[in-house]
C-alpha cells in the first residue's frame, strides 16, 4: 500500500476509549492517537499544464463541471433542488449525502441519462441538454448498480467498452492488464461474469469504468462492499489517473474516510448542498475536539458539565457529547472534576461524519436509526442543544 | 461523429450480439426444438386427420411441405422479434446504461443490432434447412441459398420493429402483451398454418397487411422453385415479395433507429 493510502485509513480518528482506566495512561493513549497523521497534504489539483492524457481532452477555458440551479422533479417531489457548485479540472470532487440525498440523480443529469427539470450544467464546455454526444465523449461513468452484460466474459465487457469509445487497438491489451490487476481480476479474465461474485463484478465494472481515459470520470458509489485493499488500490488507481492524465474525478460516497480523499466535498442532503469545500475545511468549521462521555447518570451530569465549563452538553449516540479545546489534556481534569460519574470518555477529532451531523442534525451513517433522532430529542428537551 | 467510428459502434453491437447467440446452448436447442415440435406435432397431426384441399388443381401437395416455409418464418419471426424486444432486458438488468452513456450515435447502436439480429437468424435459418427432409422438400443449393438471403432481410426487418417497440416500453410487463397482440396474429395471419386463397374477406385483408405474409410467400417462392407441384400455392410473384420484403426492411430499420434514439 502507498503512503498516501495508508495516510488515507490514518485519518480516520479512531476515537479510543477508555473503560475504568486510570486518568494517566489514558491521556498517553489518547495522545498518541490525536497526534497521528493528522494533517492530510491536500494534493494540489493538476493546473491546466499537467498531463492532460490522450483522451482527457479539455474544451475550453472554465471548470469541468459548472452548475448552476440544477433541479430535478419527480412528480411534487423535488429529488435535486437548485443545486450550484464548481468542479475544477483536475480535482477529485466528492458528493457525501445520505440515501435518496439526490447524488445518483445529480450524476444522472450530469451524464445526459437524465434531463433536468430547471437549472444549467456544463461539463467541459458542453451543455448536457443541448450537446449531449460532446458530454458524452467527455465523461466515463461507473454506475451505482449494474451495467455489465452478465452473460459476456469479462474480457468481452471491456471489449466491447473499448469499441464503444474508440480506444485504439493497440492499448486495448496493456490497458486491459492495467485495469484487471488493480482490482486483482487479471486471473480472472476470460470468465463469464455469470460466475462472479458481487464484489468482483463491482470490480469488473470499475476495472471498465477506468479503461479509458474520459475528461470526467464519474463514480457513483464505487468502492460499496469492497474489501479494504481493493479499495485501497482503486483510490490509487484514480490518483494516478488525476495526477498522470489530468482526470477530473466526480464522486459520491458514503464512506468517510474515502471522502477524505477528495480534495473538495460537497455534502448534498434532501437535494441541497449543505456545505461545500476541502476536508480540511469542513472539519476545521466543525471546530474543536469533540469528547462523549458515558455517565451514571446523563441526566444529572448533563447540567453538571454544561455549568462547570461552560460548554454546551448534548446526548449523542455514544453518551453525552460536548467540544473542547485540548481534549485529550481535559480528560484527566474531567475525571477529577467528576469522580464516580464518569463511566468511559472518549475523545475525537471531527470528522466528515460530525461534520453532517452538525449541518444536518442526523448522523450520516444511521438514517434508518430513528431511534437516535428520538434520543437527539430527548438530548434537546433537557440539554438546551445547539441543533 | 465519422464513418469509422460509426462502422465500430456498430460492430460493438453485433459482436455482442453473436457472443451472446453462441454462447446460449439452450437457445440453440430450442431453435431445432421449436420448428420440430411444430412439424411434427401439428404438422403430421393435421395431415394425417384432415385432407389437405390447399392446392388448386389437384396437385398433390402435402401439408407438412406447405408448412415447411411456413415454419420457417415463425422461427424467423420469433427469434428477430425477441431478440429485439431483448431490449428490454438489457434495460431491466442495466448493461443498457452502458450503452446509452457511451459517446455513440443510438441510431448507431439500433442498426447495430438489427444486423445482428440479422446474423443469427441467419444461422438460424441453416440449421432449419437440415429439417427439409422431415417435410419431404428438396432444396438445390440455389434455393436454399434464397432461403437464407430472405431469412435475413425478414429477421432484419423484424429485429428492427422490436427495436422499436422496446425502445417505447419501460418494463417487462409489456411484453406479454406485445406477444399477444402482434406476434401471434402475424404468425397466425401470415399463411405459415394455412393457405391465405378463399379467406373471408375481413381475414384476408388482415392477411395482407401482415408483413410476414410477403416474408412466407418469398420463402416459398425460393423453395417450390421450378415447376414443383406446389408452386401452385405461392400468392404473388417473388419480384413483389421482394419488394415488399426490402421496402419493410427499409422502413422499419429506420422506425426502429429513431425510436432507440428518442427513447425516453
Ligand atoms: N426515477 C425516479 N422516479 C421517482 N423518484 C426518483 C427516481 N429516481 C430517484 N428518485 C428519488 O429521488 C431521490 C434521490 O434519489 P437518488 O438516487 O439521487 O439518491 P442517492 O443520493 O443517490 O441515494 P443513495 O445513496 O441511496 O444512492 C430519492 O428519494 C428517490 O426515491
Ligand atoms: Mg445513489
Amino acid at each position: 500500500m502507498t503512503p498516501e493510502g495508508m495516510r488515507a485509513k490514518g485519518t480516520t480518528p479512531g476515537a479510543t476509549t477508555m473503560h475504568g482506566a486510570t486518568a494517566g495512561t489514558a491521556t498517553t493513549t489518547q495522545r498518541a492517537t490525536v497526534q497521528g497523521p493528522a494533517a492530510r497534504t491536500v494534493a494540489t489539483p493538476a493546473g491546466p499544464a499537467a498531463g492532460t492524457g490522450p483522451a482527457a481532452s479539455r474544451a475550453g477555458a472554465g471548470p469541468a463541471i459548472r452548475v448552476d440551479g440544477l433541479t430535478k422533479k419527480f412528480g411534487d417531489f423535488t429529488a435535486v433542488d437548485a443545486i450550484s457548485f464548481d468542479v475544477r479540472y483536475g480535482e477529485i470532487f466528492g458528493f457525501l449525502g445520505p440515501n435518496g440525498a439526490g447524488k445518483t440523480t445529480t450524476i444522472r443529469m450530469l451524464a445526459t441519462l437524465m434531463p433536468p427539470s430547471s437549472g444549467r450544467a456544463v461539463l467541459n464546455g458542453f451543455d448536457v441538454v443541448h450537446q449531449q454526444v460532446k458530454v458524452r465523449e467527455s465523461i466515463g461513468l461507473v454506475f451505482q448498480d449494474n451495467s455489465l452484460d452478465d452473460r459476456l466474459s469479462a474480457n468481452e465487457n471491456l471489449y466491447f467498452h473499448a469499441l464503444m469509445y474508440d480506444m485504439p487497438a493497440a492499448e486495448f491489451e496493456p490497458r486491459v492488464r492495467e485495469v484487471l490487476s488493480m482490482v486483482d481480476l487479471l486471473d480472472r479474465r476470460h470468465a463469464i461474469v455469470r460466475t462472479f461474485s458481487g464484489g468482483m463484478r463491482r470490480r469488473l465494472e470499475i476495472a471498465r469504468g477506468l479503461l479509458h481515459h474520459p475528461a470526467v470520470l464519474f463514480l457513483d458509489e464505487p468502492t460499496v462492499g469492497l474489501d479494504p485493499q481493493t479499495r485501497a488500490a482503486i483510490w490509487e488507481h484514480v490518483k494516478r489517473l488525476r495526477d498522470g492524465f489530468g482526470v477530473t474525478v466526480f464522486m459520491t460516497t458514503h464512506y468517510m474516510d474515502e471522502a477524505e480523499n477528495c480534495d473538495r466535498i460537497a455534502i448534498i442532503d434532501h437535494g441541497h448542498i449543505v456545505a461545500l469545500g476541502s476536508p480540511e475545511e469542513l472539519k476545521a468549521s466543525v471546530g474543536e475536539d469533540i469528547m462523549s462521555v458515558g455517565a451514571a447518570d446523563p441526566q444529572a451530569l448533563a447540567p453538571a458539565i454544561a455549568a462547570r465549563y461552560g460548554v454546551e452538553v448534548n446526548q449523542g449516540p455514544d453518551g453525552l457529547r460536548f467540544d473542547v479545546k485540548d481534549g485529550a489534556a481535559f480528560i484527566p481534569r474531567l475525571t477529577a472534576d467528576f469522580p464516580g460519574q464518569i463511566r468511559s470518555v472518549s475523545v475525537h477529532r471531527p470528522t466528515l461524519d460530525d461534520v453532517f451531523l452538525q449541518l444536518t442534525g442526523r448522523a450520516i451513517r444511521d438514517e434508518e436509526a430513528s431511534g437516535l433522532d428520538q434520543m437527539r430529542m430527548h438530548a434537546r428537551a433537557w440539554g438546551g442543544g445547539r441543533r | 461523429m465519422n464513418t469509422r467510428r460509426t462502422a465500430k459502434v456498430i460492430y460493438a453491437i453485433w459482436y455482442r450480439e453473436q457472443v451472446r447467440f453462441f454462447r446460449d446452448k439452450s437457445r440453440w436447442l430450442g431453435l431445432i426444438i421449436q420448428p420440430l415440435l411444430y412439424l411434427v406435432l401439428v404438422g403430421v397431426g393435421i395431415a394425417s386427420s384432415m385432407t389437405f384441399r390447399g392446392a388448386a388443381g389437384g396437385a398433390n401437395v402435402s401439408y407438412l411441405t406447405f408448412m415447411y416455409p411456413g415454419i420457417v418464418g415463425m422461427s424467423v419471426l420469433f427469434t428477430a422479434i425477441f431478440s429485439g424486444v431483448g431490449i428490454i432486458w438489457d434495460r431491466e438488468f442495466g448493461f443498457l446504461k452502458e450503452v446509452l452513456v457511451a459517446p455513440v450515435p443510438r441510431w448507431a447502436v439500433a442498426i447495430g443490432k438489427s444486423l445482428g439480429i440479422a446474423t443469427t437468424v441467419l444461422l438460424q435459418a441453416a440449421i432449419l434447412l437440415i429439417l427439409a427432409p422431415i417435410a419431404h422438400v428438396q432444396l438445390s443449393v440455389g434455393s436454399a441459398l434464397g432461403v437464407l438471403g430472405v431469412c435475413a432481410l425478414v429477421g432484419f426487418s423484424l429485429g428492427s420493429l422490436g427495436i422499436a417497440i422496446a425502445s417505447r416500453m419501460q418494463s417487462m410487463e409489456g411484453f406479454q402483451f406485445v406477444m399477444n397482440v402482434l406476434v401471434m396474429p402475424m404468425f397466425f395471419l401470415s399463411g405459415a398454418l394455412f393457405p391465405l386463397t378463399g379467406l373471408p374477406v375481413w381475414l384476408s385483408a388482415l392477411a395482407h397487411i401482415d408483413p410476414l405474409t410477403y416474408g412466407i410467400d418469398a420463402l416459398r417462392n425460393v423453395i417450390y422453385v421450378g415447376g414443383q407441384a406446389a408452386r401452385v400455392l405461392v400468392q404473388y410473384s417473388i419480384g413483389v415479395d421482394l419488394l415488399v420484403v426490402a421496402a419493410l426492411a427499409a422502413l422499419l430499420v429506420l422506425l426502429g433507429a429513431w425510436a432507440f434514439q428518442t427513447q425516453p
